[in-house]
């Protein structure tokens, strides 16, 4: 088989994948970005250049400026505190317990539910008077509150569901990670006599970086685009004060019907999304060992 | 035996409709779903009993989802170049169908002296959010209106008459004065009134400002008077009657949560949906009362729910389907009988008079009060580039309510972008 023929045939093979990708990530990313630049097309007012009017309007609206706040915020909760959570429990259901099966599932339970279906029991939890938390705070005596109808709480509120959904998953595979790990390391460590918080940070810990690198991406990518939630839960009220970025392209896009605009907050979302991931990889793998 | 009978009947009768299929004009029809019940089947029911009348016709009902949900495909279609025949969409979407030139006028098939007349059929409160520019351009289906549900038993609790709710806005804080009730740390227990405010206050919004004598929009959709010293005013006793009356729970409300809270007990007095009557009335475990809304310069409430359109890029064979079918679902026996499933208020005044919904209203009085409420009833906030001027007063009676601004800031500044956003459509 001659070298062209080579080529040919692996890219026959790589053509069905090749469509798809092009067909549902590249073209669309490109078409959205041509888009940002177009003024929105009306019935009997074809879509026009327009420049960067888009993303002027963009600058200029306070509620991208408040969305995407919030949304910094919201990631910069939810993916150490759920990062950290997901450890500790993969650590605990990884030793030999009584009902360790059982502690798995019940971790891992919020990850196969539907978001939906996650949010509606949430409101409940969260209802003032009746709702599961403030019956527990009135047990101390505390106040109840209104956690989803005030401003500077709702934010919190919705973020607190989103780690709760979270953790589980991103335990699964630090759960896979610690089981790989030789037994001989903890012997080893048992002999020289080091505690187990040193064995965690000296041993464990490195070990696990490549799980926590692909933890972290997803975590990243999860915290720009979990909104079912809000949509259920606040509709990103009150005042926007729990509106998320992916959120209000949403509602711009699908709406108020603004495909210039929804356009320009597309291209800001990926950018944004891009620029974080090149830098998770290029500047942390440096700091991974891969065995 | 009997049904095993209608099986092999109605597989049969498919047999031969499949037959004439080539003769046949498909009509798809989306619809959504925002009340319980086993609405599916229900309108699965009627197009195939269309479908019987109408051998002609079939109508393909298409289940979209949510009323946003059914917006976007149906939209999203229309801009693909192919949408539905018909569908079922908020009312107050009229001016942004239209503007996106999506929907024909109900009026192009409105031929005969029959077509007149039941054109003609409808409360005219449901006609306003569906008429401008001198055309008709959705006819209702499934609407509704605020109404106030109270609890019998904690009114006698508190030493009111049981069978006397507020009457107007004096009276409801008064009354709530009375049923608001404390724990021994000063938490409040028990709420005299409750309304939502999460989600779409506007709504609940527009009966305070229309007992306060105020119109949000005019009938062409291009200006609001969310600023009017009336409106203010209105928004001023929504906010008092937690921050000074101590009646009505602090910041948002959640929609979905207050048919439970009144369940619960842990509301005296709520204002929500006609459409939660079924529910309230399943669930309920004391004795409830259904009311209009308190009066306040006036009595007043608004309409809402879903209309019936017609889109534009379908077939003229396709559009004259859909309107057919439009007619037939809203004759009064049927009107009559998707009121009594669903709690939605049935359309005319002559499906009040059908003997299942008079016998409904006999044994459940408080069926008749949406309808009752009607002549005071005024159209549901709808303008151009309609979800976002509303999000502009919905974002500024949060921000009131929750006491981030004063009343008469957030109006202003919802006020100030409106204008913002109508001006295109002033000329």
């Amino acid at each position: 088989m001659s070298v062209t023929t080579r080529h040919i045939q692996a890219y026959l093979l790589l053509l069905p994948a090749f469509v798809f990708l092009v067909g549902f990530t590249h073209y669309p990313a490109v078409a959205t970005l041509i888009d940002s630049f177009m003024s929105t097309p009306r019935a009997g007012r074809a879509a026009v250049y327009v420049g960067i009017e888009n993303y002027q309007v963009m600058v200029e609206d306070p509620i991208f400026w408040k969305s995407l706040f919030n949304n910094l915020w919201f990631a910069l909760a939810t993916i150490p505190i759920s990062i950290a959570l997901s450890v500790a429990m993969a650590l605990w259901v990884n030793e030999k317990i009584v009902g360790r099966q059982f502690l798995r599932m019940s971790y891992f339970l919020p990850t196969v539910l539907p978001m939906i279906a996650v949010a509606n029991i949430w409101i409940f939890f969260y209802t003032p008077g009746y709702g599961l938390i403030n019956q527990f705070l009135q047990l101390f005596g505390l106040p109840g509150q209104n956690w989803l109808g005030n401003p500077s709480l709702a934010l919190g509120a919705v973020t607190v569901v989103a780690i709760w959904k979270e953790a589980g998953f991103f335990m699964i595979f630090y759960l896979a990670a610690l089981q790989t790990m030789s037994p001989s390391y903890k012997e080893a460590a048992m002999i020289e006599g080091a505690s187990r918080w040193y064995f965690f940070r000296r041993v464990q810990w490195p070990l696990l970086m490549p799980t926590t690198i692909f933890v972290l991406v997803n975590a990243l990518i999860n915290a720009f685009r979990l909104v079912d939630h809000i949509i259920v839960m606040t509709k990103g009220g009150p005042d926007n004060a729990s509106s998320l970025l992916l959120f209000y392209l949403y509602e711009v896009g699908f709406k108020f019907w603004d495909q210039g605009l929804a356009s320009a907050l597309t291209v800001v979302l990926l950018f944004i999304l891009a620029l974080v991931g090149l830098l998770q990889f290029f500047l942390l793998d440096r700091r991974t060992h891969y065995r | 035996m009997k049904k095993w009978l209608t099986a092999v009947s109605m597989a049969a009768a498919g047999l031969c409709t499949s037959a004439t299929a080539l003769a046949q004009t498909e009509v798809p029809f989306y619809f959504p779903i925002a009340v319980g019940g086993p609405i599916t089947k229900i309108i699965d029911q009627y197009a195939s009993d269309f479908n019987k009348d109408n051998p002609s016709y079939k109508v393909v009902p298409v289940y979209a989802g949510t009323y946003q949900e059914t917006i976007v495909k149906a939209l999203t279609a229309h801009k693909s170049g192919k949408p539905p025949a018909a569908g079922i969409l908020l009312s107050t979407d009229t001016f942004t169908l239209a503007d996106e030139d999506a929907i024909v006028p109900i009026d192009n098939f409105v031929k005969t002296d029959d077509d007149r007349a039941w054109l003609k059929s409808f409360f005219p409160a449901f006609m306003l959010n569906g008429q401008f520019a001198g055309k008709t351009w959705g006819v209702p289906f499934q609407r509704s209106t605020v109404v106030m549900y109270w609890n019998k038993d904690l009114f006698k609790e508190a030493g009111l008459d049981p069978n006397k709710p507020p009457q107007n806005w004096k009276e409801l804080v008064s009354m709530g004065q009375k049923l608001t009730k404390k724990d021994a740390n000063g938490n409040v227990t028990q709420w005299g009134v409750q309304v939502p405010s999460s989600g779409f206050p506007y709504w609940l919004f527009q009966g305070f400002s229309t007992q306060n004598g105020a119109i949000l929009a005019n009938a062409e959709g291009n200006e609001v008077k969310y600023d009017d010293p009336k409106v203010i005013e209105a928004l001023q006793f929504w906010v008092d009657l937690s921050r000074k009356y101590g009646i009505h729970p602090p910041g948002i409300v959640e929609w979905g949560t207050t048919p439970r809270d009144f369940m619960e007990r842990k509301a005296a007095i709520i204002w929500t949906t006609t459409g939660n009557l079924t529910n309230i009335r399943s669930n309920a475990k004391f004795d409830f009362g259904v009311a209009m809304l308190p009066e306040g310069v006036r009595r007043g409430s608004p309409t809402g729910g879903g209309n019936f359109f017609i889109f534009k890029k379908a077939s003229s064979a396709e559009q004259e389907g859909a309107f057919k079918f439009a007619k037939w679902l809203t004759q009064p026996a049927r009107a009559a009988k998707w009121s009594i499933d669903t709690g939605y208020v049935a359309v005319s005044p002559a499906s009040y008079e059908t003997p299942e919904l008079k016998k409904y209203a006999a044994e459940f009085p408080p069926a008749l009060v949406a309808r009752d409420q009607l002549p005071f009833a005024v159209a549901e906030l709808s303008t151009h580039d309609n979800q976002r001027v509303t999000k502009a007063l919905n974002d500024g009676l949060q921000a009131a309510l929750t006491g981030k601004k004063t009343p008469e800031q957030a109006m202003k500044d919802a006020q100030a972008e409106a204008n913002r956003l109508l001006r295109p459509y002033k000329r």
